[in-house]
């Protein structure tokens, strides 16, 4: 049940130098595979790409034959209201849940927004968010 | 393995020494009577043959250098007539001239033989298919390694360098059992395999590699065997000696020279005195029996130590150690002597990183600063940046503690780092620019 609302993100290495994120962004394209949400961290001399896509295994393959470093990570989308208060809701339900964010990143598209997180425990906060009545994305949307 | 010249190879060390002062005495006397460039660089210290009474006298010889080479080009010091000469291979010199070397049929002959004893100290012969997979051509390396293996018996596979697939493709075609060539070469060749689907441990027939012409380590050997499953032994020469023409035998216990052609001193790069076995310093080496160009207390630049006692495998000759790195490839950051191999073996006690890397030398004002950039292994890739800072962190802890400099680490995309069908240019010293 909670498994369900487990999305695959997929992380991929990059330098932080110019036409990386082109590089990456081309191969995704040649590959036919939509990018939903999409974020980048960056630190001293490189970044880490992280991406929800509709093919997250095809995206993997595609990137990681060209040389990429790529993993797949577990994060969870909690669907928010697309109008002023939405976020606060939602932090309040993970803040109440006592639920800690590893990293977090939003997007706001036709069926409303929704805000992405990796957290410690991602089926534990599944359980949290729904018994407090927040409503998840599903993973099958990116499958 | 049973050795290939057993009177020779199993000589005892006291009659060797015997053979070697010799073998010596006559070299220095044909020097000084038929060698215009030697006589003159002898006389200029003072030394006459009749000086060297004992093996230890040779000590009283001037040194030769990679300079001499180059101020003799193309062939001013050769000891040979030109119609004795069978053949030329040309160094390329990363620095001012080329060097020739010359090469009488004699000296031909002791070239392979020297490799003849070494390939069948490590078991090669009749039945083995050895790719050479260093360079043919003006390089030592292919045709050395060429003639050293058709004097055991073995099949030539003369593949040479580069066009990988096809190399991968010919391995296991003809159940090829040994190869030589770069260290990274055969780590680049390994790679390229896998990526065609071929496991060279479980889809060849390889079993021993005679890998050297570039520094490498002992981790680096633990790698290539077990990744591999091949037996990798140390494979040594330069163009001045001929070639690759020493190795390690089955032991793994440090490279036997053939006493009976070299005799091998272990200098202090800075003062030219002899050092004890076991101390590390620089190479240095006298040809006792080549014809063309002759060598005498060449500085090679590599930096070594003698091995102690005599080898398990019963060979008397001395063994030299690993080759811990350049003289001249030694950098100097910040006041501090810093080689190349203390980055490598620190590297690959890191598994966060791959094998490969590069160093980056740049002066920042009156500062040197040091950049070694390295590739996050597959295993330790995390998206968490705090992950991937631990391991940079731990990358420049571990690298400051074995040179004693400081160290920026920069990670870098799978794949970026050179990695060179040939010699490795591992350093990059912008401060020079």
């Amino acid at each position: 049940m909670e498994k369900s609302y487990i999305v695959k993100q997929i992380s991929i290495f990059s330098e932080n130098r110019p036409g990386r994120l082109a590089a990456i962004a081309g191969a995704l394209r040649d590959a036919g595979i939509n990018i939903f949400a999409f974020s980048i961290a960056e630190a001293d001399g490189f970044g880490v790409v992280r991406a929800l896509v509709d093919r997250p295994e095809d995206a993997h393959r595609t990137l990681t034959d060209l040389g990429f470093r790529v993993s797949f990570t577990d994060v969870i989308g909690v669907k928010m209201r697309d109008e002023p208060g939405g976020l606060s809701e939602i932090a309040s339900i993970l803040g109440d849940a006592g639920i800690n964010i590893e990293y977090a990143y939003a997007y706001s598209g036709r069926d409303g927004a929704v805000l992405i997180l990796r957290v410690d425990q991602a089926e534990d906060a599944v359980r949290q968010i729904l018994a407090r009545g927040g409503e998840l994305l599903k993973a099958s949307l990116s499958q | 393995m049973a050795p290939w010249n057993p009177r020779t190879e199993e000589m005892p060390p006291d009659e060797l020494r015997r053979l070697q002062y010799k073998l010596a005495k006559s070299l220095v006397y044909r020097l000084y009577s038929f060698n215009e460039f030697y006589r003159r660089r002898m006389k200029e210290e003072n030394v006459h043959p009749d000086d060297i009474r004992a093996l230890e006298d040779v000590a009283k010889l001037p040194f030769m250098y990679k300079r001499d080479l180059r101020d003799g080009y193309p062939d001013k010091i050769f000891s040979a007539e030109k119609n004795e000469l069978v053949r030329y291979h040309v160094s390329s010199g990363t620095t001012g001239k080329p060097t020739v070397v010359g090469y009488t049929e004699r000296d031909i002959e002791n070239w392979s033989e020297s490799l003849a004893r070494g390939f069948s100290s490590c078991g090669l012969g009749r039945g083995d298919v050895i790719q050479v997979s260093y360079g043919y051509g003006l390089f030592t390396g292919g045709l050395g390694a060429h003639y050293g293996a058709e004097r055991v018996g073995a099949t030539v596979l003369p593949t040479s360098v580069g066009n990988t697939e096809r190399q991968v493709e010919l391995m296991q075609d003809l159940h090829v059992t040994a190869i030589a060539c770069t260290p990274s070469y055969l780590l680049h060749m390994g790679e390229v395999a896998e990526k065609m689907g071929v496991s060279i441990k479980n889809d060849t027939d390889l079993r021993m590699g005679f890998l050297g012409a570039e520094p490498w380590s002992e981790q680096m050997r633990a790698r290539i065997q077990d990744w591999l499953g091949i037996r990798a032994y140390d494979i040594y020469g330069t163009s001045e000696l001929s070639g690759p023409m020493f190795t390690e035998c089955t032991e793994q216990q440090g490279i036997h020279v053939w006493g009976d052609l070299a005799l091998v001193e272990i200098i202090d790069p800075a003062t030219g005195e002899v050092l004890e076995p076991g101390e590390q310093g620089e190479l240095t080496i006298t040809m006792l029996q080549k014809e063309a160009l002759p060598m005498v207390r060449y500085r090679i630049g590599d930096l070594t130590a003698l091995e102690e006692g005599t080898c398990a495998c019963g060979r008397t000759h001395p063994r030299i150690g690993r080759i811990r790195g350049r003289v001249d490839d030694m950098l100097i950051v910040r006041g501090i002597n810093v080689f190349p191999s203390q980055v490598e073996h620190a590297l690959l006690e890191i598994p966060e990183v791959g094998k490969h890397f590069q160093i980056v030398v740049d002066r920042k004002g009156a500062l040197d600063s040091m950049l070694v950039r390295v590739e996050v292994s597959e295993g330790a890739f995390s998206d968490k940046i705090t992950d991937l800072m631990v391991i940079k962190r731990k990358v420049e802890h571990r690298l400051r503690s074995s040179l004693n400099v400081s160290v920026d680490v920069e990670l870098v995309e799978p794949g970026t780092l050179p990695r060179f069908e040939g010699k490795s240019k591992k350093v990059v010293d912008r401060r020079s620019l």
